[in-house]
């Protein structure tokens, strides 16, 4: 079966932003992983598609300023649909922290989490309407 | 919309993080990190009590703290406060903190459990996302124990909201992926397949993933969602694209819900109901038909998301393989594709056109786009394009085709990329050898390969070569003759030396005739790259010298002065010395008749699939993600087989007879909890069980056929275990097969007389069992058919980490764990004499630490570790206390969980 195995943010030095798992991992093993993505993703200029094999799953990615979003799924799962399923949640972000930037997702790592939960859960996509998703992230932030 | 400020809410927090970026070193970091622990712990252990805003920035706190990779051993039971708090803020933190510090404390756990609980019977739909997400999150043992049974009622009910739903039914698929044993099937079955037909679109994309899921493990129950599915897609496609606002992305209709349902579909055959496969015929003519549409936009996220859909409905056609029409339109559209500008597309059809080209259909459609293809292994800047390229060339070469595939992927192997030339190595050999028709261009190709990437030549590849000329006469003449030829070059790659060494010895008699190859112009050409191989290839070299003396009685004198020179006959490698020497005997003694059948002609091998074939798939094998750095990690075989093999991996003997069988590749993950009965009845063999519960290596089967050994080694909730399967006969076994539950046939079919070969399971313990899982193997011997069952050893306390600790701590530890049902005792009488060394490598290898000066009576032995499961971490202790008098033993463990003290009860107690 094929479901999302990671969600990594990361910029160019290689600080995570954002790090979700949806397979155990131990401490350690996390770690390796985020090095060895930030390692084969960091490599690649605008000429390299936006994919690339990992270990034996490959990694989806797209860049965003100084920024890398990056899904780990299975080989035969669709490029494409994870490909546009990191743009979509970026333009998410964008419209709920009003023109995203990396400091938004420091400051605001905790609420980062809910937006994902919103968009992602156990592996797969879950909600991929953005209308419904900044409703739901608009009455979620009217209960503070 | 809403738009959010900086840590808006929390200013303390904001405060810190901005004091942590501005710290200038990582010792600055680590002292202002420091200073905020200790803050928080006063003002956890404080008087006052902390009020939930308060509590909820200090655990935010922690773990922005874990999250910069620090350690965290407090602020969990805050934490958990903060779940059972009545606002959304407070209870978010809480909730979060739980998910990421996943703790498997089981005090806390109880706790997390209840107030779960109370938010899924909240009727508070967001405090019920709440819970279903970190349920979804966490996916432990121990939730879907509290909540599998729950989840199917709230995912059907009739006034659930859509958004409970969705998260619901994903949180359901979580706990089936980790537990599938505690989500059994029943009523809500039905009940999920009609949430396809759910308006909300959300609902039915979140209830697609869990419907492909259960599906793909039992698609008997689940049948019906195929005609459900095929009616939403229908009207997705047909939709214009303002009827689905909210899903419509950059002009395309619900492109991920498409693809969900089109993933869906690939669970089952093509509909056999023939309306609702014209209708489906028509959905996949149609995304087809939009594919060659002008685009509604020209941003890339309108053609990613359209191709999304379309790659997936070619999955599907593919997957079908059943409408000639449909795939060579497919294979068209992907024909347009390797030119497209954007590298995603171009990378995608090739790899989509890889699978096309292997159905009978479109096999010829796709071998038009050859020129294309091989422009692209030119002209690509990205490697794994360039890669794609090789694949798919290797997928459409065929007896037409063939000869111009091979020269252009022998001209790219020039200058391709060291990452992929063993891969086109093993490429070229097989086309090279399936599609030849003419042998002298095969004897060519590889001597070619050998010639321009000889140090990615395996031995299989030159093995095969030789193989070949030995079983086809009409060829051997040719491969003396060009071999001599190619040898000739001043510096020529070991490989080269190898095969030439071995064709001339065998067959340098036809070519002896011209002064030109005399028989001792070929011994010194042979012998001028004496001196610059290695052992292995002078060994083969030597034997090629004595066949020399059988063939040409001329140039034995030359010969034998070789091999009475002392660098031979007193070599420091023992093999090349003992070949000098019974060479040199053999050559002085035995008459010529006598020389004549022992040096005698190889006989032809036995037909059999390429090795080179089955190493090749062997490279594409499955595996899994903890493993893959390991994979390339090759043991060679078990002590006591080894010794056996030593000395007979030269190739004077039956080429294919490979002893060093190269590694099986990972299989798939062995999952322990998986069915393991054997499916045919045969008696599960565990006579040498229990000799495993100390140690890791050893012959864990044996008769008179079969010999399996095993080599295993774990860490923490994993394990490796290498199994070594011996042919104890001189015949063949075939059809050799050996697997698990759930595991792929990982082994080669064929195990030659005398040969082993391994494969290699990967294990994970994903919580504590009893039962060991059973390898099943079966094979046929000469006609018979044998069924072996084995137990095999991979036993709960494998998974133990010893743990080191000072007397005081372990009668801490003792004492907490006091509660009747944790400690489990047993009384029993030596089956071993009692000494005391014996026992106290039997406690090291079940795992434990032993703790030397903790128990008062010196006489006793105690120990103490941890088993690491995948959803828990269970701490042990255990006593044993020897009376030698009686010759009895008292073992006592002591765990915080009962199944845990009994099972490791029961396997230690056999042991003494």
């Amino acid at each position: 079966s094929l479901w999302i195995r990671f969600i990594l943010i990361q910029n160019r030095a290689g600080k995570t932003r954002l790090a979700k798992w949806y397979m155990q991992f131990d401490d350690d093993e996390k770690q390796k992983l985020i090095e060895e993505v930030h390692a084969v993703v960091t490599v690649r200029d605008a000429k390299h598609t936006n994919f690339v094999e990992f270990r034996n799953f490959k990694i989806i990615y797209r860049r965003y300023a100084g920024l890398y979003f990056c899904i780990c799924v299975d080989v035969t799962d669709n490029n494409l649909a994870y490909l546009e399923g990191i743009h979509n949640f970026v333009e998410v972000l964008n419209e709920y922290f009003h023109n995203v930037c990396e400091l938004d997702l420091v400051f605001n790592f905790y609420k980062v989490y809910t937006v994902v939960d919103e968009m992602f859960l156990a592996g797969e996509i879950r909600e991929t309407s953005q209308t419904k998703v900044l409703k739901q992230l608009l009455m979620l932030q009217s209960l503070e | 919309m809403p738009a959010v400020s900086k840590g808006d809410g929390m200013r303390g927090l904001a405060v810190f993080i901005s004091d942590i970026r501005n710290c200038k070193s990582k010792e600055a970091e680590i002292k202002r990190i420091n200073k905020e622990l200790a803050n928080i712990r006063s003002k956890f252990k404080g008087d006052k009590a902390l009020d939930g805003y308060s509590k909820k920035k200090y655990v935010c706190k922690l773990l922005f703290i874990f999250l910069l990779g620090h350690d965290i051993d407090f602020g969990h039971m805050e934490a958990v406060n903060l779940l059972s708090s009545n606002k959304y803020t407070e209870k978010q933190i809480g909730y979060l903190f739980i998910s990421v510090l996943v703790n498997s404390n089981s005090d806390l756990i109880r706790l997390i459990n209840n107030a779960i609980k109370n938010d899924l019977a909240s009727r508070n739909p967001t405090f019920m996302n709440l819970a279903l997400h970190c349920i979804a999150n966490v996916g432990s043992r121990e939730m879907a124990e509290a909540f599998a049974s729950e989840i199917p009622n709230i995912l059907v009910a009739g006034d659930t909201m859509d958004s409970v739903k969705q998260s619901a039914a994903l949180c359901l698929l979580r706990l089936n992926r980790t537990s599938p044993d505690l989500v059994p099937m029943g009523e809500w079955t039905a009940r999920v397949v009609h949430l396809l037909n759910d308006q909300h679109l959300g609902v039915v994309t979140a209830a697609t993933s869990l419907i492909t899921t259960l599906a793909q493990k039992s698609p008997d129950d689940f049948k019906t969602s195929v005609s459900l599915a095929v009616a939403r897609l229908s009207r997705i496609v047909t939709s214009a694209s303002i009827d689905l606002q909210d899903y419509t992305y950059y002009f395309v209709a619900a492109p991920w819900l498409s693809v969900k349902l089109l993933r869906l579909l690939q669970c089952y055959p093509p509909p056999e109901d023939a309306a609702l496969r014209s209708r489906l015929t028509e959905c996949l003519e149609t995304i087809l038909n939009k594919a060659q549409e002008p685009p509604k936009s020209k941003k890339v996220q309108h053609s990613n998301a359209k191709n999304a859909v379309l790659f997936e409905a070619i999955s599907l056609i593919i997957h079908h393989d059943s409408e000639p029409t449909l795939l060579v339109r497919a294979c068209n559209q992907l024909g347009q594709f390797l030119q497209h500008r954007e590298t995603n597309l171009r990378y995608l059809a090739l790899e989509s056109m890889c699978t096309l080209a292997s159905s009978e259909f479109s096999h010829e459609a796709v071998k038009t786009h050859m020129e294309t293809v091989i422009s692209a292994l030119k002209t690509e800047r990205d490697v794994s394009v360039r890669q794609r390229a090789v694949d798919l060339l290797y997928a459409m070469c065929d007896r037409s085709n063939a000869k111009q595939i091979v020269a252009e992927m022998l001209s790219y192997l020039e200058t391709a990329d060291y990452s992929i030339r063993e891969e086109i190595v093993l490429k070229v050999a097989i086309l090279a050898e399936k599609y030849a028709v003419d042998y002298t261009w095969y004897v060519d190709t590889i001597l070619n390969l050998i010639r321009i990437a000889g140090d990615y030549v395996s031995e299989e590849v030159w093995y095969r070569v030789i193989q070949i000329v030995i079983n086809r006469d009409d060829v051997q003449g040719y491969a003396a003759k060009t071999v001599f030829e190619a040898l000739q070059a001043p510096a020529c790659h070991e490989n080269l030396v190898k095969v030439g060494g071995y064709i001339l010895g065998e067959f340098g008699n036809l070519i002896a005739g011209d002064s030109r190859s005399s028989p001792l112009v070929q011994f010194n050409l042979l012998h001028s790259k004496f001196h610059l191989c290695s052992v292995p290839t002078r060994a083969l070299l030597l034997s090629a010298y004595i066949k020399f003396i059988n063939l040409f009685p001329e140039v034995k004198a030359t010969i034998q002065d070789v091999l009475r020179s002392d660098s031979q006959l007193r070599n420091a490698d023992v093999e090349l010395q003992q070949r000098a020497v019974e060479y040199l005997r053999l050559s002085s003694i035995a008459s010529t008749d006598i020389l004549a059948t022992v040096l005698e002609e190889m006989p032809p091998f036995p037909e059999r699939e390429s090795s080179i074939l089955a190493k090749l798939k062997k490279k594409k094998g499955p595996g899994n993600l903890p493993d893959m750095d390991d994979a390339k990690r090759n043991v060679n075989g078990s002590t006591e087989h080894s010794e056996k093999n030593e000395g007979s991996t030269y190739p004077l003997t039956d080429l294919l007879n490979l002893n060093s069988t190269p590694s099986a590749g990972p299989s798939l993950l062995v999952d322990v909890f998986s069915d393991s009965s054997s499916p045919a009845s045969v008696d599960v063999s565990e006579e040498n069980f229990l000799r495993f519960v100390c140690k890791n290596n050893g012959v864990i089967y044996e008769n008179q056929l079969l010999q399996i050994g095993l080599k295993s080694e774990y860490r923490q909730n994993l394990g490796r275990m290498y199994v070594f399967y011996g042919n104890k006969t001189s015949t063949q076994f075939l059809n050799f097969s050996s697997s698990h539950y759930k595991m792929d046939k990982a082994v080669d079919p064929v195990i030659e007389g005398g040969a082993q070969v391994q494969q290699i399971l990967n294990i994970e313990c994903v919580s504590d069992f009893t039962d060991a899982p059973v390898l099943n193997i079966q094979f046929r011997y000469g006609g018979a058919l044998q069924n072996i069952a084995v137990k095999l050893p991979v036993m709960l306390n494998k998974f133990f980490q010893p743990t080191e600790m000072t007397s005081q701590d372990f009668f801490q530890r003792w004492k907490q764990l006091g509660a009747p049902q944790q400690e489990v005792q047993k009384i029993f009488k030596a089956k071993h004499p009692m000494d005391t060394d014996v026992i106290k490598a039997k406690i090291l290898g079940f795992g434990v630490a032993l703790l030397d000066g903790v128990d008062p009576n010196s006489e006793n032995f105690v120990g103490a570790g941890v088993i690491h499961t995948k959803n828990s971490q269970v701490g042990c202790l255990l006593r044993l206390e020897p009376n030698a008098q009686a010759q009895m033993y008292r073992l006592t463990l002591r765990t915080s969980r009962d199944s845990v003290s009994q099972r490791l009860c029961d396997l230690l107690s056999e042991q003494f």
